[in-house]
């Protein structure tokens, strides 16, 4: 996966999050699914889709929350 | 000093003669404000029959969708100590061996960073830190990475793999439990502290059907100790046995498959029908012992009771060679969970444990989606086939 286009993952991951804040709550395995769909034309595979995931994570854009199942949300200061 | 809050309910649970929990919180609380807001709530939750924890929301380290478990008072104004009250997993050593180093520097830690109460281990398996808030997350979590742990599994993720003491202490065991356990948890770190599955998974590792960690009513992936061939007898053994106690009662009728018996003063096993249920073996472990082809049995589908009912492990793999296995470092193994998991994640719904996932769509279905042979041992119990109806004799 190019940067590019791992750039385009990551900022559509964010943007679906940040559009549904307080209105829906993304698992983890559904967005992957989600985005698997979208980027199949440029061939991304579901590991490419979790890699940019954790560094999503670990650059703290999105948060793990819990209510009954694990779910992505905004960082509280965001 | 007087007492912050009056717990008369809880003063109960300190007559008797046994250790109180009661007890060891109020001596936290003498060094901890936020532990004798704990004393009050728990109190409130005594008389009312009901816990007083919001679960869940925001809780965790840097990076980590895992490992915290959030608790917040439902009274934040009352005990503002225990306004948040998380709970921090630790991932145990395999086979729970510390040194009283590690323990007085997690005690240290929870002193300074939490409430100074350590739950070792709780039903996860997972040594907890209880009482933290957000705030003392990301140092208390330094602090025990310095001391070479790393944070459990909590949420929809893998968590936190367990195994009995295994060979380390059990001359019963049919495998190194404590090896498998480690090299497992090393392997999917991603796995346990990012959750990305539908709901919870669990490894757990016993190595006879003992099953000291309850593998088999507790985890959706449970690895039992058992042996291909046969039971080894030392009928001398067995003679001085029949000495001490009633072996026909105690042992054979107790057999649940009835396959051994006398003939003469010697003990008989039909080992084609023995189900390794280890009865006879914990009766006379003087007279008896597991054969010498060990190897472990692979269950799947085990839950506790939440969302829908509990469900026992149902067989998958009925023999496992893990020492073969562990040699090519687990390659058939994580070929079949990474098949599982797989499977799982296309198929399965939200909060959806893997056992519920089988028992919607059937065995079939989810055999053939995970490319495993369908084979007459594969058991929900003994003498139980999802493939095969039994009749009674001369019905059709
Ligand atoms: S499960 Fe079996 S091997 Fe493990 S500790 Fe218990 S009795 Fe021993
Ligand atoms: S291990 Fe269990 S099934 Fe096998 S012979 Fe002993 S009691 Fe019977």
């Amino acid at each position: 996966m190019t940067d590019e286009t791992k750039k385009k993952v990551e900022d559509k991951i964010v943007g679906l999050v940040k559009e549904y804040a307080g209105k829906k709550r993304f698992k983890p395995i559904d967005i992957v699914k989600e985005m698997e769909k979208e980027f199949a034309s440029e061939g991304l595979t579901k590991d490419d889709i979790k890699g940019a995931l954790k560094e999503i994570m670990d650059d703290e854009k999105l948060v793990y929350g819990y209510a009954g199942g694990s779910f992505l949300t905004l960082p509280e200061n965001k | 000093m007087g007492k912050k809050h009056q717990t008369p309910l809880l003063d109960e649970l300190k007559k008797g003669k046994w250790i109180s929990f009661v007890r060891e919180i109020e001596r936290a609380a003498e060094k901890s404000e936020r532990t004798e807001d704990l004393l009050g709530q728990v109190e409130e939750s005594y008389r009312d029959k009901v816990n007083h924890w919001k679960h869940g929301g925001m809780a965790g380290v840097k990076g980590y969708g895992a490992g915290m478990v959030g608790r917040f008072s439902e009274f934040p104004e009352k005990y503002p100590g225990i306004k948040e009250c998380h709970s921090m997993r630790i991932i145990p050593s395999a086979g729970f061996f510390y040194n009283s180093d590690f323990l007085r520097k997690l005690a240290d830690i929870s002193e300074k960073h939490a409430g100074g109460l350590l739950n070792f281990h709780g039903a996860t398996g997972n040594i907890q830190i209880l009482g933290m808030s957000q705030a003392e997350a990301e140092d208390a979590f330094q602090a025990i990475a310095e001391l070479g742990f790393d944070l459990g599994g909590s949420g929809s993720d893998l968590r936190t793999p367990s195994c009995c003491a295994g060979q380390a202490r059990c001359e019963f065991a049919n495998y190194d439990t404590m090896k498998i356990c480690h090299d497992l948890t090393e392997e999917y770190q991603d796995e346990l502290h990012r959750p990305a599955f539908n709901y919870k998974f669990k490894f757990k590792f016993s190595g006879c059907a003992n099953d000291c960690v309850a593998s088999a009513a507790r985890s959706d992936l449970a690895f039992i100790g058992t042996w291909k061939d046969k039971i080894k007898i030392n009928q001398g053994e067995v003679k001085n046995y029949v000495q001490k106690f009633n072996v026909q009662k105690y042992v054979l009728d107790k057999c649940p498959t009835k396959c051994m018996w006398f003939e003469g003063d010697n003990l008989v096993i039909d080992d084609e029908n023995c189900v390794k249920c280890m009865h006879c073996i914990n009766e006379m472990p003087k007279a008896l012992r597991a054969g010498d082809e060990k190897g472990a049995s692979i269950l799947i589908g085990a839950k506790a009771p939440l969302v829908t009912g509990p469900r026992m492990g149902m067989m998958l793999v009925p023999f496992y060679d893990i020492n073969e296995d562990a040699k090519n470092d687990y390659e058939q193994l994580k070929a079949l969970i990474s098949n599982m998991w797989e499977f799982w994640d296309e198929f399965g719904v939200s909060r959806e444990r893997i056992g519920e996932l089988i028992g919607r769509v059937g065995l079939n279905t989810f055999l053939e989606g995970i490319g495993l042979e369908p084979m007459p041992e594969m058991v929900e119990h003994p003498r139980s086939n999802p493939f095969i109806k039994f009749t009674e004799e001369g019905e059709e």
